[in-house]
């Protein structure tokens, strides 16, 4: 079947390319779309030749220019994260926080906020991002104590309960600091406003680095798709290839869930709407995740700045409000493909 | 042939080694509850107490006004909630896949959220909130995922969506309210025994005395449907409506024990994992689930109220905080043996 395989690879392709158009798009919407409509000429002009003294010029180059970058960047982190631990757990409700990413930011930022009184967002963030590395090192080490490795029950279950516990940590804090708690609620619904391009430069070496070994691994995730003893049987280093993988994970959502919140519906259902257009091939599944995550980001972050103005609705809220029913729908299709 | 047999005579004297075991620790640890605190109570005094005999004076009050009302809510949520999960986790195969993982207990949180935040109720209301939104999320769940019968992948999938819509619905009244009163229901939305009354009690101790022994002898078509949905059928378990009525009656247990202590946290979702680990041999283990998910919750209340300093901290704070920790070691530990998995 040289022949089918070949036009599934030129379809997918196109595919690929027209999403990438897409994106494109949606990331135009969002230099051009908030509580000032820009003209598209006017957006255009700003990016090329910007005038510090048109307020227009400021809008797009101080505010929709930093937001809609940290849109793609950490869009394009979670859809591919989600993508790889779906495919290293074999667990297809798992998402970037089953490693307890979120729960370890989540207590660092806290106790950022409450113990070192750190209140600006550029201040607590990489709290958060350590905090998720260190959560993500010791979720995997207990997973994979013992022998058989980190087998994917064991890491969802491991993950599930550091969750369980870092959770209840930052509640009994919040419960003890109001003030904490006001800063914290609004981190936690994941939202891309007023984050300064800063944020993202610094983020970007990780983000680089996390999808290079992810996109990397894609062979590896394809033998381990067809369970432990038949991808060591291909020569596959199992150990390795997960430990590879989930360095990546740790790489992308720390940096990501730093930049803009724990959005973690993404990397939930990125991975299944992928699939169902690409089906369980990772070499195809991983690229198409990583650019429809950021579609579905910021076409979320655009509605959310239309639907309630002059105010606006965080990206966290209207990406479940609108991701939530594609989800449902996919889920009911007949031949879903499964992991 | 002797061999399987002994093998699983050995895992049924096991099994209820364990039921004991816990039996006797929930026990203790309600006693315990009942004599302990800033007014000292004997235990003889507790039973006579709990018998009606005359007491000292004082005893009666805080007996029967104070320590017995906080002691039986938590005993019976946990039982509730531990027995809801491991209902959930073993008919969908999954051991992420608790009510409070899968939408049931996100229903029930945003509703009764809406009710407190957005309409200004309090009270028993807030209760009928929750237990309605636990059950309409549910049903809508099961019918979304409904397509000519329900597959346990599918409930899954779509629970998950169903949650996380509802989870966000949450986040957006508290960001959307008075920072005071967000942080109330903070305590709430963590789960809290804390001065519930009888009239919240009753309700759910004539629940559970229907819903426990329903869902015990729907159970034993449990370890039909393990085997998955093909072979289950098979064997003739009547798949779909075994399901549903097991399903029903685990949201009905965990919907009752949310409306009388709020969603209190990973309760459901650990008391499962732990009563398989300690039971060993892969078969259902509801009764000693609930029994893990009632000293869990006792425990963690004593632990919340006396044993942190001056401040006095919810009930679901500290579940997570011990639950945790003990499930990992199990983790670690049955690796080590090799009946990890």
């Amino acid at each position: 079947m040289p022949d089918n395989r070949h036009r599934r690879a030129v379809v997918l392709t196109t595919g690929l390319v027209v999403v990438a158009a897409a994106l494109a798009g949606a990331a135009l919407l969002s230099l051009a779309v908030g509580a000032r409509a820009i003209p598209f000429g006017t957006v255009l002009h700003a990016l090329v030749s910007p005038d510090p003294n048109a307020t227009v010029d400021l809008i797009v180059t101080e505010s929709r220019i930093p937001r809609t970058i940290i849109g793609l960047l950490a869009g394009a982190a979670f859809g591919l994260a989600g993508a790889v631990i779906q495919g290293v757990t074999r667990n297809p409700l798992a998402d970037p926080g089953i490693l307890g990413v979120n729960a370890g930011a989540g207590l660092f930022i806290v106790i950022a906020i409450s113990f070192f009184g750190i209140t600006g967002l550029t201040g607590y963030v990489w709290f958060g991002f350590l905090g998720a590395a260190i959560t993500s090192f010791v979720v995997y080490a207990i997973g994979s104590l013992g022998r058989g490795g980190a087998t994917p029950v064991k890491l969802a279950l491991a993950g599930a309960a550091v969750t369980a516990g870092l959770t209840s940590f930052t509640t009994a804090v919040l419960i003890t600091d109001v003030d904490a708690y006001d800063q914290f609620r609004f981190w936690q619904v994941g939202a891309l406003a007023n984050r300064g391009t800063d944020i993202a430069v610094q983020g970007l070496p990780f983000l680089i680095v996390g999808a290079l070994l992810a996109l990397g691994s894609a062979r590896a995730l394809n033998a381990l798709a067809l369970g432990d003893d038949v991808a060591t049987s291909f020569g596959q280093n199992v150990i390795v290839a997960r430990l590879l993988a989930a360095g990546a994970v740790v790489l992308l959502c720390g940096a990501a869930t730093a930049m803009a919140g724990p959005i973690v519906f993404i990397g939930l259902v990125i991975p299944h709407i992928a699939r169902a257009i690409t089906g369980p091939d990772h070499r195809w599944l991983l690229p198409y995740s990583m650019l429809l995550a950021p579609l579905l980001l910021l076409l979320a972050d655009v509605l959310g700045r239309v639907i309630a103005r002059p105010g606006e609705v965080q990206v966290g809220i209207v990406t479940a409000i609108i991701g939530a029913p594609i989800f449902i729908i996919l889920a009911r299709r007949e031949r879903l493909a499964e992991l | 042939m002797n061999v399987i047999a002994d093998i699983r005579r050995r895992e049924l004297a096991r099994g209820r080694r364990v039921t004991v075991v816990l039996a006797v620790a929930v026990v203790a640890v309600f006693a315990l509850a009942l004599s302990y605190g800033d007014f000292q109570i004997s235990l003889p005094d507790v039973v006579r107490s709990l018998l009606g005999l005359s007491t000292p004076p004082g005893v009666e009050y805080v007996m029967h006004e104070l320590r017995l009302p906080r002691a039986s809510v938590s005993a019976l949520a946990g039982l509730a909630f531990g027995l809801a999960g491991a209902i959930f986790q073993q008919l969908l195969r999954n051991p992420l896949a608790s009510p409070d993982v899968i939408g049931v207990s996100q229903g029930a949180t945003a509703a009764a959220v809406t009710t407190v935040l957005v309409f200004g109720v309090s009270g028993g209301g807030v209760a009928a909130a929750a237990l309605g939104g636990a059950v309409v999320t549910a049903l809508a769940i099961y019918l979304l995922s409904w397509r000519k019968g329900v597959g346990g992948y599918r409930l899954i999938l779509v629970g998950i969506g169903v949650g996380t819509a509802l989870t966000s619905i949450t986040s957006f009244i508290l960001t959307r309210s008075d920072v005071k009163i967000a942080a109330e229901a903070l305590i709430w939305l963590t789960g809290s025994v804390n001065g519930r009354t009888w009239a919240q009690i009753v309700p759910l101790a004539v629940a559970e005395v229907i819903l426990v022994p329903l869902a015990l002898v729907l159970g034993r078509v449990l370890s039909g449907m393990q085997l998955g949905d093909d072979l289950a059928k098979a064997f003739g378990v009547r798949v779909e409506w075994s399901r549903f009525a097991l399903l029903l009656t685990g949201v009905c247990l965990a919907g009752m024990a949310t409306s009388a202590a709020g969603p209190i946290a990973f309760v459901a979702f650990m008391s499962g994992p732990i009563a398989v680990r300690l039971v060993g041999g892969g078969r259902p283990v509801l009764v000693q689930a609930a029994l893990v998910g009632a000293v869990l919750v006792l425990a963690s209340d004593f632990i919340g109220t006396h044993l942190l300093g001056a401040r006095q901290f919810p009930v679901g704070v500290v579940t997570g905080v011990i639950g945790a920790p003990y499930l990992l070691w199990l983790l670690a530990t049955a690796n080590r043996s090799g009946r990890g998995g």
